[in-house]
């Protein structure tokens, strides 16, 4: 099984040179640690940056420069602050290339939820429907199964929709999944030391299973 | 020029009666109008309904004029983070609307350029797109959302002129430039208040024609909610 920490490394493989890229809160921002050095790519912040850097040294605080998740940040050479309807602009204009946001449920059509628990939780969809709209390549982080062992990949969410048929891929504690086109969760890679039967046994909705199901790697 | 200035912040939201339709701009407590803010506490005013990205903190922000019952309908995108709003919201005490963020600040946008209305991606086949006009172009499908415009748009900048020019600082501009544009009356709080002409005309980020009240701002907090360090 793997932490928060592997699941963001292993999102980080899938960032491609010259791309601009939107992380969610939560795991996703995690993604930007594992992103290799070699590749030019650039971080979109939805509250008004292009650019996001590391996380700023004490002296280097600035209460006018967060992210998204309102942590403070820094910008890399090169950045560019806008409003927010510049920064949806460009969201739904299609020149975000790539977005990694966390779910609550997923299901074998693409669905994703993560925005509210009916009666409990009502945290509000921030730019998540926005983004999930938009985006080409939508690749969400999440957990396998929910803390009392109820799979989280289902036929048909349950919960309040974000968007619908945009989730491509999802990297859970357990695998590496592809939604198909016609509709399940390709399996393309397990988790180290977690087996097929154990995915096909947590996953609710349809799992594909196509030939040998290597385990992922991380480099 | 026009001169836009008032004395201060109480002064500038003297006239915001019971009941208005208020937009705040601010990205969770990053560029909120932190000395209206407090002006508006001393005020006896109830029934508001703000338009906000967020909804502050329990403790500061629009967390404290939730906290005195001053507001009747929040209109926000994400509005985690606060104890008390999420109490007034599931008991039914607060009115809110959640909107898709990108779609609250287009809405705002389209209120202040004088589009009524326009036809997003964002929320279709969601709770979001009930009893809203669904059309497809292009083989996609789209909602149509209306424009938002308010009777006062309260704002904060970094740098301000006499003629109501603004300039913003960071990401504490966010929803501060369209939140100017689309308010019958916009205040504008500023931490530097300078003469017109001070500032380069190539810099200023909002034009001076959308703001009615400028004033400079006294002792910013600018709280952090998530202080975060690399190691």
């Amino acid at each position: 099984m793997l932490n928060k920490e592997q699941i963001a490394q292993r999102i980080a493989k899938e960032v491609q040179n010259g791309q601009y890229i939107n992380l969610g809160i939560g795991i996703p921002t995690l993604v930007a640690n594992y992103i290799p050095k070699n590749l030019d790519v650039v971080l979109q912040s939805e509250n008004g940056l292009l650019g996001i850097g590391p996380f700023p040294k004490e002296s280097e605080v600035d209460p006018d420069l967060i992210n998204a998740g309102k942590q403070t940040i820094t910008m890399v050479p090169g950045s560019v602050l806008f409003n927010s309807a510049e920064s949806f602009a460009m969201i739904r204009g299609g020149h975000v290339h790539l977005t990694i946001l966390g779910a609550m449920e997923v299901s074998e059509n693409g669905d994703i939820a993560n925005w509210k628990i009916p009666g409990k939780m009502v945290k509000g969809m921030g730019g998540a429907m926005d983004l999930v709209a938009s985006a080409e390549n939508i690749i969400v982080a999440m957990q396998h199964c929910s803390k009392d062992g109820q799979s989280k990949l289902l036929p048909e969410c349950t919960l309040p929709i974000t968007g619908i048929r945009c989730v491509k891929k999802i990297v859970s504690d357990l695998a590496v999944l592809e939604i198909s086109p016609e509709g399940g969760f390709i399996l393309k890679e397990r988790a180290p030391g977690v087996s097929v039967e154990e995915i096909q046994t947590k996953t609710a909705g349809k799992l594909i299973i196509d030939g040998p199901v290597p385990e992922m790697s991380f480099n | 020029m026009i001169n836009k200035t008032v004395s201060g912040a109480k002064e500038a939201v003297a006239d915001i009666p019971n009941n208005a339709f208020l937009m705040m701009g601010g990205f969770g407590l990053s560029g909120i109008p932190e000395n209206c803010i407090s002006a508006l506490l001393e005020k006896d005013i109830k029934g508001l309904t703000i338009v906000s990205n967020n909804a502050g903190v329990d403790d500061f922000g629009i967390g404290l004029l939730l906290k005195k019952r001053m507001v009747k309908k929040m209109i926000s995108s994400y509005v985690g983070e606060n104890a008390e709003f999420e109490r007034q919201l599931l008991s039914g005490e607060l009115e809110v609307e959640l909107i898709p963020q990108g779609t609250l600040a287009e809405r705002v946008r389209a209120g202040g350029a004088g589009i009524p209305a326009f036809f997003t991606p964002a929320g279709v086949g969601t709770e979001v797109a009930e009893g809203k006009e669904i059309r497809e172009f292009d083989g996609k499908l789209y909602l149509m959302e209306r424009w938002l415009k308010a009777d006062f748009a309260i704002v904060k900048a970094w740098k301000g002129d006499t003629a109501g020019n603004l300039i913003f600082k960071g990401t504490a501009r966010n929803f501060n430039p369209i939140m100017a544009a689309a308010g019958k009356i916009t205040i504008a709080e500023v931490e530097e208040l300078v003469p017109a002409g001070a500032l380069d005309p190539n810099e200023i980020h909002t034009p001076g024609i959308y703001v009615q009240r400028i004033f400079q701002g006294e002792n910013y907090e600018k709280r952090i909610e998530q202080r975060t360090i690399s190691k």
